[in-house]
């Protein structure tokens, strides 16, 4: 199942909120443009989505509400919700309806509403919804027994027990868990859609796992009080969107300086200025790169699944203070509201690297007696020695410096830290076969849309290579674009950043490029067009 | 007994002119962390970017030297996160009522227990003479060709009235009156403002010593905790009072609330993540 709620927020002036489900006997993870079934609950829904329809879609609502030549089958939404008490319970009417259509269990249905306002602390909302759920699914039964719908044209879906403990959840909490398994103990953030949900996901466990939450007042001082809180001791982390992130470049490049440790959570949304707010697009990779002034080294994460944003999440804190850099993980408001069913996350065992150390008297915080640039980092009133952090240039002892000669040693000592670093890089991920023609480039959230584009299309030599770490450009790139007779690169912006990236860090130019700016996702039949097109018309060639 | 020397460092070489009054406040400075038996270790000074801001360089105590008008951001999650630490942010009027000002404003309103010294001179000394936000009306400057036409900012008179726990204001010509002050602001439970007027020797030819001296006067008959009184004194314009303004012990510090340090047993920086629960929480989410 995958799940991809628009976010719903009418003082953007939004009107029309959908969420689209896609059900199927296989594990699904992408969107599909393709619109198989349209329950609208509201005047301008229809029109909204009507390039998206077909002559098969089927459309279930309050006919009477939509001036339209289609065929809408009768379900009086409206009148039955109104009958319960409140509009509102249109939702969980269709959320019944469909439950029914597609042969769900409805004592299950019951059991998550149970469950759901049970957490949320809103038991009073059970019964009214149980008897939503409950009328939406004798409404699927009507529906079908009076001939109104044909069974056989999306029921009989093939039951798994395999999912059982899967888990359900989103890429903000895949996120928020990679945290809190990364150690993280310390958020301070200033609210930006599509990145608040991970603050919000940190702050309601923050007492269960020994959270610092704090809502800054402006990202300036998030990503300030981040650092210090690293300098005291913390493992910390800020979560914005790419508005929040220009304010914090000033703050990250205060991390290079300071060689502390960070980590910046950047979930991007169509720009420049304030954009398409609830909307998703990857047109930030070079804001994220380029953020602050100066030289100093950074790594950029961008998962492509949620299982990968866990994993990331978690690798983040670790590298951020093995090689006291700023670690960036790169997602979207895509990733961050879909959901779809994964396998249960391993914990780690065992204690947490921390990358502290207990200092002598005469310890040095930026000592330059180390072989990889990296000096121990030690932390206030933990050992015998003091602890100088400092933004201008300084010395071995932190203290503020003019001197050429230490400038170059400082500078040289900095930029040298992620030399080790490769050793341990996360390598592209090739899928489909190892003799390819035709390589599909893809990072960060495009991972599952270009899988099945490609899983549909099924040219025997086209494979997919997909980025999880974008920064440093991994060693093995080169390698797998060389072989390529034609690469396509597929990012949901509109210059093609990381294949710009690529050339600058391979010297390879890709010239086929698929790119999608108009604030949403891939759909996987549509991209599916799309390579075809890129590839008759290349003939297969770069 | 800790000697005043624990603070110093030997040989240090400023970068600040003679008869700069951040001599004064340095000394002052030490002379407090001296009188209160602080092990250097224990504090960290949390700075910007300035004169002012460069004052922990001279000093033998932790260091944060972080961005021009940012010192409060970190100075309140170092405090959080280790509520042992003795925590002061320093700066000058640019960087902590300009550049800063926003946090200035939050920073009150959180009420972490720190101390925050704001060296006054009345103009950016480090960018060489131009206005800061506390120059006053008419003072002429490089760029201000025609003198400054906005009002200066009233720090205390706004800390004050945004319930700042305590409040003061010093001259650092006064240096054993400026290091009492430094002592009781670091003392005090909760956010701390001491604002300490310091002659620019050569960017502010208005504010000099001797004009200091002729237009301050030492608080007396006031009541510092009657918040009325205390703006009142704090809007005064002919004489400037010097002296304590308000003070509030009845005020929660920020780090005091957070739930974190509820558990007092082992510190929070020390803390082990709590698998067992991190594994029901992810049971929690199954389909
Ligand atoms: C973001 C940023 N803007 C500007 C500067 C340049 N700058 C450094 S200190 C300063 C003002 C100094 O005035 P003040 O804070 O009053 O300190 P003083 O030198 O007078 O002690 C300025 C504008 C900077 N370092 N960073
Ligand atoms: S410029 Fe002014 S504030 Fe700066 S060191 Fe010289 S006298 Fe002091
Ligand atoms: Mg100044």
């Amino acid at each position: 199942m995958f799940l991809l709620p628009k976010s719903i927020c009418l003082a953007y002036g939004e009107r029309s909120n959908s969420i689209q489900i896609r059900i199927s006997d296989h594990p699904v993870q992408a969107p599909v443009r393709r619109i198989d079934l349209l329950i609208p609950l509201d005047k301008d829904a229809i029109a909204h989505v009507s390039d998206r329809l077909s002559k098969s879609t089927i459309i279930i609502g309050d006919r009477e509400k939509f001036d339209t030549d289609r065929e809408v089958v009768d379900v009086s939404f409206s009148n039955m919700a109104k009958e319960i008490g409140n509009i509102i319970f249109a939702n969980t009417i269709a959320v019944g309806l469909l439950l029914g259509l597609t042969e769900g269990d409805i004592k299950e249905g019951k059991q998550f509403l149970k469950n759901y306002f049970t957490l949320k602390k809103k038991e009073e909302f059970i019964p009214d919804n149980i008897r939503a759920l409950e009328k939406g699914f004798q409404e699927a039964t009507r529906l079908v027994k009076e001939k109104h719908i044909d069974p056989d044209k999306f029921l009989h879906m093939k039951k798994s027990k395999e999912i059982k403990d899967d888990l359900l959840i989103n890429g903000a909490e895949a996120i928020g868990f990679g945290a809190i398994a990364g150690g993280c103990n310390f958020i301070s953030s200033y609210p930006m859609s599509p990145s608040t949900g991970v603050l919000v996901f940190l702050s309601q466990h923050a007492h269960e796992f020994d959270i610092i939450s704090e809502q800054a007042e402006d990202e300036i001082s998030a990503v300030n009080m981040a650092i210090g809180a690293w300098y005291a001791g913390a493992r910390a982390m800020v979560t914005t969107s790419g508005g929040g992130l220009a304010l914090m470049t000033e703050g990250i490049s205060l991390a290079g300086m300071v060689e502390s440790p960070m980590v910046i959570h950047l979930a991007q949304r169509p720009g420049p200025a304030t954009g398409l707010p609830t909307r998703t697009e990857q047109g930030d990779l070079q804001l994220a790169l380029y953020a602050g002034h100066g030289e100093f080294p950074r790594i950029i994460l961008a998962p492509g699944q949620i299982e990968e944003a866990y994993e990331v999440t978690q690798k983040a804190f670790y590298l951020a203070d093995k090689y006291q850099v700023p670690v960036f993980i790169l997602t979207d408001q895509y990733t961050m509201d879909s959901y779809y069913n994964v396998k249960e996350f391993s914990v780690p065992e065992g204690k947490i690297d921390r990358f502290i150390i207990k200092t002598d008297a005469d310890y040095q915080r930026y000592s330059l007696d180390t072989d990889n640039g990296i000096t121990p980092r030690g932390i206030p009133n933990h050992g015998e020695g003091l602890v100088r952090a400092d933004s201008d240039e300084h010395d071995e002892n932190g203290l503020i410096t003019e001197d050429m000669e230490v400038r170059i040693k400082m500078m040289e000592k900095r930029n040298s830290k992620l030399n080790d670093f490769k050793k341990e890089a996360f390598a592209p991920n090739l899928l489909g076969p190892k003799d390819y023609r035709v390589l599909c480039v893809g990072w960060g959230s495009t991972y599952h849309v270009i899988k099945e584009a490609l899983d549909k299309l099924n040219i025997p030599d086209a494979a997919l290579l997909h980025f999880k770490q974008v920064y440093p450009v991994p060693e093995e790139s080169i390698k797998y674009l060389r072989k390529a007779k034609q690469i396509i690169s597929i990012e949901n912006n509109y210059n093609g950043q990381f294949a710009q990236l690529l050339e600058i860090s391979t010297g390879i130019s890709i010239e086929t490029k698929i790119l999608k700016y108009n604030g949403l996702p891939f759909y996987s039949d549509e991209l599916a067009e799309e390579i075809n097109h890129a590839i008759s018309e290349k003939g297969g060639q770069k | 007994m800790t000697k005043i020397k624990q603070f110093e460092i030997e040989q240090v070489k400023t970068a600040w002119c003679p008869g700069c009054g951040n001599f004064m406040i340095l000394k002052a400075l030490q002379q407090a962390l001296k009188e209160l038996s602080l092990k250097p270790q224990q504090v960290v000074i949390v700075s910007g970017i300035g004169q002012a801001a460069k004052t922990p360089h001279y000093l033998n105590v932790n260091m944060f030297n972080g961005l021009h008008g940012r010192a409060l951001p970190p100075a309140t999650a170092i405090k959080a996160c280790n509520p042992e630490l003795t925590v002061i942010a320093e700066g000058g009027d640019g960087d902590m009522y300009g550049e800063g000002g926003n946090h200035f404003l939050h920073t009150i309103r959180r009420n972490p227990n720190i101390t925050h010294l704001v060296h006054n001179n009345m103009v950016y000394g480090l960018t060489k003479g131009q206005a800061s936000p506390t120059s006053e009306f008419g003072f002429k400057t490089p760029v201000q060709t025609d003198g400054v036409i906005s009002e200066p900012v009233n720090p205390l008179a706004l800390a004050i009235s945004m319930g700042a726990s305590f409040v003061a204001r010093v001259f650092c010509g006064d240096t054993k009156k400026t290091a009492d002050i430094i002592k009781k602001a670091i003392q005090h439970s909760g956010y701390a403002l001491v604002d300490i007027f310091q002659p620019c020797v050569t960017f502010n030819k208005v504010n000099t010593f001797k004009w200091f001296k002729e237009h301050t006067y030492d608080l007396e008959d006031h009541d510092s905790h009657d918040r009325n009184q205390a703006l009142k004194r704090a809007m005064e314009k002919e004489k400037l009072p010097l002296g304590i303004f308000y003070q509030n012990e009845d005020k929660n510090p920020f780090e005091q609330q957070l739930s974190v340090h509820e558990n007092k047993k082992t510190p929070f920086i020390m803390r082990e993540l709590n698998r067992q629960k991190l594994k029901e929480l992810l049971k929690s989410k199954q389909s």
